[in-house]
């Protein structure tokens, strides 16, 4: 059986410019945020990002990263605009492909099920159509006749998710109230690379929770990534809630450029070992 | 004349807006909707469904503020349930408008032109799904004419223009019960579907709702005033939400 374990900067080895990257979680809640912090430092650029936006889009929109984002929404939360995409989309820094959050889901499912496209009603008389131009109908072959959205499969060339356990063989736990819709970027993408709180042994996964939470199975993964924290300043339930005063100081960055070089100088250009003792140090 | 406040009036019109709804999931964007629908749900729509915000349905009513009672789960809700049972059409939602118009095309996306916007708001978020598959109200806690605007800048929620345009079939869930805002409640009950001033809130002229309506609105005849809260309702409203957190939410 393969020990799939590896690292955040041999993950993101793996990106090149111009590919698309799915990244798990939903705003601010359980966000692979190591991986982030790890392509931030990489010199990959152009990327289209998938996501249920946080500080993950947040931070690569910043960083330039992203040429192409698509999204249904950015935010933090508890903080309901991510002030750093928000700058960087008022600025006109990437090409925003806004989509209803469940046209999102179904291109992501879509993908997972190696489909050319999904119907759905949402969408129809929306500005939707006119923003995402290629976006197009498809009529019901059945008597209704009902003309719907066919919403593109979004195809991923690496996913990244974070989990709260995992084994080495690439099975996934999720112990929170919600797994997202982690498992399809999984089957959506080439590549998957799992960050986790814990790896343990396979046969502790049902002392941690029901079998319910073993969504992710290693048919769905290449990688795993043992990044205690990895999530921070994302929540992490129940390892951990979310960093709220951390977070705070984040998005205050967006309006003080001085804030932003110290933080930057803090928590970005540090590595991820580094990042995680001066979090614990405050 | 009571001592209600305007938040209190407002709430009330949000939980008749859920009135006869029965057994469906009833959602809330911000406090004053959220205490209505909680209203409601103590009243006279018992079957109502409502989430803890997080992945929770909850058996029991819990307050927007003060202490909370040990949540009673009734049911599990994480995203992918929620997105089923929107398209499933046994939902209520009341959303904000950044922006909304005659017909109930409403913003919330962002400011200006889409490809540049001036301000980015929320995104489209779940507003093009919602407004094509169930009941979508709207919740405007400062009326004015940058909110009820002649024309959107872009369109995140389905209007009855639109939905009308998308022909009876595709439209066949589209219903915009309710426009609630601090000033008054207005509804699409009009043969053409446009805009109608329902009620004026005690203490609002009609003079005002026209002059701070960026368009048209449909008055027909004597306007009435908004049902204040009866003195039961007001008692189960200061229940709702103890320290009064949606006075601060609306505009008077």
């Amino acid at each position: 059986m393969a020990d799939k374990r590896t690292t955040e900067a041999e993950a993101v080895a793996e990106l090149r410019d111009g590919m698309t990257i799915g990244i798990g979680g939903w705003g601010s809640r359980r966000k692979p945020m190591s991986i982030i912090r790890e392509i931030l430092r990489s010199p990959v650029k152009d990327l289209t990002v998938v996501s249920y936006g946080g500080p993950d889009a947040g931070l690569l929109c910043k960083y330039g990263k992203v040429k192409r984002l698509i999204y249904g929404f950015v935010s933090l939360d508890s903080i309901p605009l991510e002030p750093h995409f928000r700058k960087e989309r008022q600025a006109g820094g990437f090409e925003a492909r806004e989509l209803d959050e469940g046209m999102l889901q179904w291109g992501l499912y879509a993908a997972a099920l190696r489909l050319p496209f999904l119907p759905t009603r949402a969408g129809l008389g929306t500005d939707v159509m006119q923003i995402n131009p290629d976006l197009k109908l498809v009529q019901s072959p059945y008597e209704d006749g009902e003309e719907l959205v066919a919403v593109p499969a979004l195809e991923l060339d690496v996913a990244f998710i974070h989990m709260n356990r995992a084994d080495v063989k690439g099975n996934g736990q999720y112990l929170g109230p919600d797994c997202y819709f982690d498992d399809l970027y999984c089957m959506a993408a080439k590549q998957r690379f799992m960050s986790c709180e814990k790896i343990i042994e396979t046969s502790g996964f049902l002392k941690e929770g029901t079998v319910h939470t073993l969504r992710i199975n290693r048919t769905m993964i290449d990688g795993v990534i043992e990044a205690p924290g990895g999530a921070h300043f994302t929540e992490c339930p129940p390892d951990y809630g979310r960093d709220e005063k951390f977070q705070s100081a984040y998005a205050a960055t967006a309006k003080d450029p001085k804030a932003w070089e110290n933080f930057k100088a803090d928590y970005l250009d540090v590595t991820e070992a580094d990042y995680q003792r001066k979090v614990n140090e405050r | 004349m009571s001592d209600s406040t305007r938040a209190e009036v407002c709430a009330v019109a949000v939980a008749e807006a859920f009135r006869g709804d029965g057994e469906i999931l009833v959602s809330c964007f911000g406090t004053t909707p959220a205490v209505g629908a909680r209203l409601a749900r103590l009243t006279f729509e018992p079957d109502i469904l409502m989430t803890d915000g997080i992945a929770s349905l909850l058996g029991n009513v819990d307050p927007v503020s003060g202490d909370k009672p040990e949540p009673v789960v009734e049911g599990w809700s994480p995203f992918r349930s929620i997105f089923d049972l929107l398209w499933n059409g046994r939902r209520h939602v009341m959303m904000f408008a950044s922006q909304i118009d005659r017909y109930g095309n409403q913003n919330f996306a962002c400011i200006g032109e889409h490809a540049a916007p001036k301000a980015q708001l929320l995104g489209m978020r779940g507003a093009p799904g919602n407004t094509i598959s169930h009941k979508t109200s709207y919740w405007v806690p400062n009326h004015g004419p940058n909110v009820f605007v002649e024309k959107v800048d872009v369109v995140s929620g389905v209007g009855y223009d639109r939905a009308k345009a998308l022909g009876p079939v595709t439209a066949r869930f589209h219903e915009i019960p309710r426009v609630i805002s601090n000033l008054g409640v207005f509804d699409f009950e009009t043969e053409d579907n446009r805009m109608r001033l329902r009620s004026a809130h005690p203490g609002v002229s009609v003079d005002e709702i026209v002059e701070k309506t960026g368009f048209e609105l449909v008055i027909e005849g004597d306007v009435p005033a908004t049902a204040e809260p009866t003195d039961e309702q007001r008692e189960i409203l200061r229940s709702i939400d103890p320290l009064g957190l949606m006075n601060k939410e609306v505009r008077v």
